[in-house]
């Protein structure tokens, strides 16, 4: 009787310390996650002609983040967030080659804070729709910005694409070079700066929530949450995030072609979340990696072939591995408990 | 000025007429399966390629590439739903999604391989070339062609659904498919066979496009938005729905065009996400 | 009405069709602070769209609903939750890829007012997530804490059902059949986790096994086709004839 109690006692004393120290070692830095940043770095020494291709990645891998934060985390299905993408881009873009501003830090800035704007206003929108009316408004949103930027051509050069950008040096010190040093210094600081406050947001009571909506949106309200407020905050961060990668290729290319609002854009970005796997922010950065190396590898060819063995990808995805190349490799190493 | 009004009523409301044909499959299929299926279009775009293919390499003639169309169409969705798309019925939106864009990107590869990326022309009989004209308007004849068939069609499909047991089956299992199962209805059989005809009318749709839009590898994804758009605005598993939705998306679409040449298209999109708001389930959409 | 200062909930003439279906007649119902009350009734009657109607799920035709001497009629779902009107569900509604501590620490949050706080770390959230740990203990979940809802055993998913309702401090508690599809043995120690809830907690449970609604009920509510046929006690009711024909005679199979 008296060392069951004594048990029982121990147990209430030290169980509520191990569960929080779970969850901390949840959102605890892990070895691999360091070895990863580390091993960014060496692109420097190892692949010094490949800088400007490293850079376009991690502009795209932070745009997948971007997505991965409404997709993978609060359960959003967009096709169309190459919109806030393009807006950044046209963002930076503008600033420099029509209001002669050509510094880059407040480019970002305003570039993110434009598109977080936009994205504040549109998530009114996104979150009054669900399933099917969901995708053909984000798809609607998309297609419509793209016409809207083809429309105002006097303003975005239309489909010959906006010239004039000029961006100065960073800090005004460190000018952009012809390998790609600086772009690829200056985009992987920002991605790696993106992924800390997507870290931070999916580690938070508010990434708790958002997991809460994805699992079960109709349970939201029972447990007295106004799911609503929630989705709209995500939408504005994730359109922010989107924005800031779209100004990173513009200052990085100095130029801006209506590409960067196109269907095929907000479609190409999905493909490589799902195929890196959702919901774990490194699958966004896995699938910008292979997706953009391979597509690298097989320029030469037709990129209608190249649609094939996305299109092929997609369906064994879909079919055989739903939580992408970074769920199977969890759930190989059984790590999904 | 009138006289361009009703030009422009009369080709939209014949490119309506090719709409509809194209995407009131996809309505019904949708609201039957609720299953997301943006290959639709390129089941269109299949259709499209075996009428070519039967016009050049064969030498049929185009009346009787249609009902080809239509049946490679309908053969092929239903091998496919059959053995893929049924594993996703309970798979959720986003690998629905997924999926059938994968398909979109597969069979315009495939498209590409076998046709190039060029358009494909087709040569009409004579009987369907130049126009009409009556108080001095000219409406031309393949235009009037395409709005009496897909007339024809509509009531088929009305008739079909409202008088057929096969129709009875089908609004019943659109009602409530638990309900409908358990009163003995098998409903994979009634999945499979709306599913073959509904795809089959998008093939029909394609080979009838040809001579509109043109046909290359882009024409599953570029008619995809069209038919979403009908269905949206429609309603899902509305036949009259998706008929007004696509008639008004095709006077829309042709008088924005027309009128406002640099803004039609975003005029249309604006559109289509003002109703979406306004109307989540679509302008007649019931649900 | 001379108590009518304990009363937590009153609904005042609810009224609910679906079409020419009238589910829910004129319906005036009282809950004082720290009942222990069972609704029952045939199939049909309307028990689970009543539970609707008081949470907000569904909007009555017309009536009212108080909480605590207010309006909430027009009052939306998780508003009257972060009131203290809280119910659980029927068919589980839980979060599958969540564990029952973070599950039951969100409810928390929602509750403090902190669940939208995207700058703050969780385990920043000490208090929430050790009051969480505490509810699961007490409802014996202590174990299976940090495993994936999903995983967990179907009796374990409906505490965790009540885990998350209490977690939201409920003042009114509405329990849609807590043991639905758990063995008999195991509904009853269900239902002693229900009686030892807080005193001050009304509480208002739907349930068929007749058994149970004797042994743990102080009153019970008969509601036949939509409307109250009788509020008494459990002795009052099980003699009642009306009560043995229109639903012990037909349905009870306990």
């Amino acid at each position: 009787m008296n060392r069951e109690a004594t048990l029982t006692a121990t147990q209430t004393t030290q169980a509520p310390g191990a569960s929080l120290a779970w969850l901390r070692s949840r959102s605890r830095w892990s070895v691999f996650e360091i070895a990863f940043w580390l091993a960014t770095l060496l692109t420097f020494y190892f692949f010094p002609s490949y800088l400007m291709l490293a850079s376009q990645i991690a502009i795209t891998a932070l745009f997948a983040i971007s997505v991965d934060l409404v997709l993978g985390y609060a359960g959003i299905i967009t096709l169309g967030h190459a919109m806030f993408f393009g807006l950044g881009a046209y963002a930076a873009g503008l600033l420099s080659a029509k209001a002669g501003w050509g510094e880059p830090l407040t480019g970002l800035l305003f570039a993110s804070a434009l598109a977080g704007l936009v994205g504040f206003v549109a998530s009114f929108l996104i979150v009054r729709v669900q399933h099917l009316a969901l995708i053909m408004v984000t798809l609607g949103l998309g297609l419509l910005t793209y016409e809207l930027a083809n429309a105002l051509s006097w303003l975005t050069g239309g489909t010959d694409g906006l010239r004039g950008i000029d961006t100065w040096p960073i800090l005004g010190l460190f000018d952009f070079d012809l390998w790609g040093y600086t772009a690829y210094s200056y985009t992987l600081a920002t991605l790696f700066l993106g992924f800390l406050i997507s870290r931070r947001i999916v580690n938070s009571s508010f990434g708790l929530a958002l997991r809460g909506v994805r699992e079960n949106v109709r349970r939201m309200p029972a447990i007295g949450s106004a799911y609503r407020g929630h989705l709209r905050k995500i939408y504005t961060i994730s359109a922010a995030i989107a924005g800031l990668s779209g100004a990173l290729l513009a200052q990085t290319t100095n130029t801006v072609a209506l590409e960067v609002l196109s269907f095929q854009r907000s479609a190409d970005v999905v493909v490589m979340l799902i195929l890196g796997g959702t919901g774990r922010l490194y699958g966004a950065i896995l699938g910008a990696i292979i997706f953009l190396l391979v597509r690298d590898q097989l320029s030469g060819i037709n990129p209608q072939y190249w649609y094939f063995g996305i299109g092929l990808l997609l369906m064994v995805v879909v079919l055989f591995m739903p939580r992408g190349i970074l769920g199977g490799l969890a759930r190989l190493a059984g790590r999904d408990q | 000025m009138i006289g361009n009004i009703v030009i422009v009523l009369f080709d939209g409301f014949a490119f309506g007429m090719l709409l509809f044909v194209l995407s009131v499959g996809l309505s019904v299929t949708l609201g039957l399966m609720n299953f997301i299926n943006l290959a639709h279009g390129a089941f269109g775009m299949l259709g499209g390629y075996v009428a070519v293919t039967a016009m050049r390499q064969l030498g049929l003639p185009f009346l009787l590439s249609l009902p080809l169309a239509f049946i490679a169409a309908a053969l092929v969705s239903v091998l496919i739903e059959r053995t893929l798309f049924r594993r996703l019925y309970r798979a959720g939106e986003l690998n629905q999604v997924l999926f059938t864009i994968g398909l979109v990107f597969v069979s315009a590869a495939i498209a590409t391989y076998l046709f190039g990326t060029g358009q494909q022309p087709i040569v009409l009989p004579g009987w369907l070339r130049g126009s009409v004209e009556i108080a001095g308007l000219r409406f031309g004849v393949y235009r009037i062609f395409l709005i009496v068939v897909s007339l024809a069609i509509t009531a088929l499909l009305v008739f079909g659904l409202e008088r057929t047991r096969l129709g009875a089956q089908i609004r019943a299992a659109v009602d409530n498919q638990r309900v409908a199962a358990g009163l003995g209805l098998n409903v994979e059989r009634v999945f499979a066979i709306t599913f073959a005809l509904g795809s089959g009318l998008a093939g029909l749709g394609g080979a009838l496009a040809i001579e509109i839009v043109g046909l290359d590898p882009s024409f599953g994804f570029h008619f995809l938005v069209y038919v979403l758009i009908v269905v949206a605005v429609g309603g899902l598993g509305s036949i009259t729905g998706s008929f007004a939705g696509a008639a008004l998306l095709g006077i829309g679409d042709v008088a924005g065009k027309y009128f406002v040449p640099e803004i039609g298209s975003f005029l249309i999109y604006l559109l289509l996400v003002a109703i979406l708001l306004a109307r989540p389930l679509g302008l007649f959409g019931k649900r | 009405m001379t108590k009518n200062a304990d009363i937590v909930l009153r609904t005042e003439g609810l009224k609910k069709s679906f079409g020419s279906l009238q589910v829910t007649r004129d319906l005036d119902l009282a809950l004082p602070a720290g009942a222990r009350y069972a609704l029952i009734g045939p199939n049909g009657a309307g028990k689970t769209t009543l539970i609707n109607l008081i949470t907000g799920e569904m909007r009555p035709d017309s009536g009212r609903i108080l909480l605590e001497g207010q309006d909430v009629t027009r009052t939306g779902t998780a508003a009257r939750v972060r009131r203290g009107l809280t119910r659980t569900f029927q068919i589980n509604a839980l979060f599958p890829d969540l564990t029952p501590l973070e599950a039951v620490t969100l409810a928390i949050c929602e509750r403090e007012g902190i669940a939208g706080q995207f700058w703050r770390s969780l385990t920043a959230h000490e208090q929430a997530i050790s009051e969480g740990f505490e509810i699961l203990r007490q409802l014996g979940l202590a174990d299976v804490a940090t495993k994936r809802t999903r995983h967990l055993a179907y009796g374990q998913q409906r505490l965790l059902e009540i885990a998350l309702a209490l977690a939201t401090r409920p003042k009114v508690l509405l329990l849609d059949e807590p043991a639905a599809g758990v063995p008999k043995d195991e509904s009853a120690m269900l239902f002693r986790v229900i009686e030892a809830l807080p005193e001050h907690i009304a509480v208002l449970f739907i349930e068929h096994d007749m058994d149970i609604v004797f042994s743990f009920a102080s009153r019970i509510i008969v509601l036949v086709a939509g409307a109250v046929l009788m509020e008494a006690e459990p002795a009052e009711v099980r003699d009642d004839p009306r009560v043995r024909e229109v639903y012990l005679g037909s349905a009870h199979h306990g």
